[in-house]
């Protein structure tokens, strides 16, 4: 079994984008899911000597995020007293028409809305990416993620326009391929 | 008629809304008549589509930074490894 090593000067680099879309999905709060990742973080420095390298750096920060998340949700908790129980009956309003097509889900909606779904493609993304050349990951990123002009990226990069669309293509083409195999399959 | 490659760069312009009408011509009446670059520029489409509806999010360059310092300090001051 191979044996993994802590790198933490690189983390911030490598899992930060990673771990705030994880956590973003499941507190639903910006500023929140930014606390969280940096909380993962630090509990990750602070018990360090504790990892026994049996696991991927990633799949270990991603197990103290999910408790820095569960942590999160019980501490709330305690000062709402009770979780409160919501139902929703349908108002008389809601019964005309045909009940089946106005409740039945469409199949197609659900799964394009599926927050779930939306987040594995999400993660499945984001693996891709970090496969990716780390210029090609990044100008990707701030194109499409971050939704920066070119002219700005090529300042930022000092890069020609000519030259960004070329690094473009290559990390969509490579995109495409890797999203092929991963999440097509 | 424009050449494959500069199908291919405009296909992804497009994809950024940053290709002009006029590009957005040359490309259909590419398109139109090539189709390898017309399977090219429907997965082309699809990524993005997929990207938009993953709704990725990233942290700011700044905020990202901000994360470093906290942990440098806790590194300097923390228990050592």
């Amino acid at each position: 079994m191979t044996q993994h090593a802590l790198h933490p000067e690189t983390w911030v680099d490598r899992y930060a984008d990673y771990l705030f879309n994880y956590a973003v999905v499941r507190v639903n709060d910006d500023e929140l899911a930014r606390d969280l990742v940096q909380e993962t973080f630090v509990a990750g420095l602070q018990s360090a000597v504790n990892f026994k390298g049996n696991a991927a750096e990633r799949t270990w920060l991603v197990a103290i995020l999910k408790r820095k998340v569960i942590d999160h949700y019980r501490k709330s908790n305690t000062f709402k007293g009770q979780a409160e129980v919501k139902m929703h009956f349908p108002s008389q309003s809601d019964q005309e028409g045909d009940w089946l097509e106005q409740m039945a889900a469409d199949p197609e909606t659900t799964r394009e809305n599926d927050p779930l779904e939306n987040e594995e493609l999400g993660l499945a993304i984001r693996e891709c990416l970090a496969r990716l050349p780390e210029k090609q990951a990044l100008v990707f990123t701030l194109k499409t993620i971050r939704g920066m002009s070119t002219e700005d990226v090529c300042k930022e990069l000092d890069i020609n326009p000519s030259n960004l669309w070329v690094i473009v293509h290559r990390a969509r083409t490579s995109l495409m391929g890797c999203l092929n195999q991963t999440w097509f399959n | 008629m424009i050449t494959c490659e500069q199908a291919v760069t405009i296909c992804h312009k497009n994809q950024y809304r940053e290709a002009t009408f006029m590009d957005r011509l040359r490309l259909w009446t590419h398109l139109a008549v090539c189709r390898q670059c017309a399977r090219f520029s429907r997965k082309n489409s699809r990524l993005t589509d997929l990207c938009n509806q993953a709704s990725l999010r990233s942290l700011s360059e700044a905020e990202k930074e901000a994360i470093r310092k906290r942990l440098d300090q806790v590194r300097g001051q923390g228990p050592a490894n």
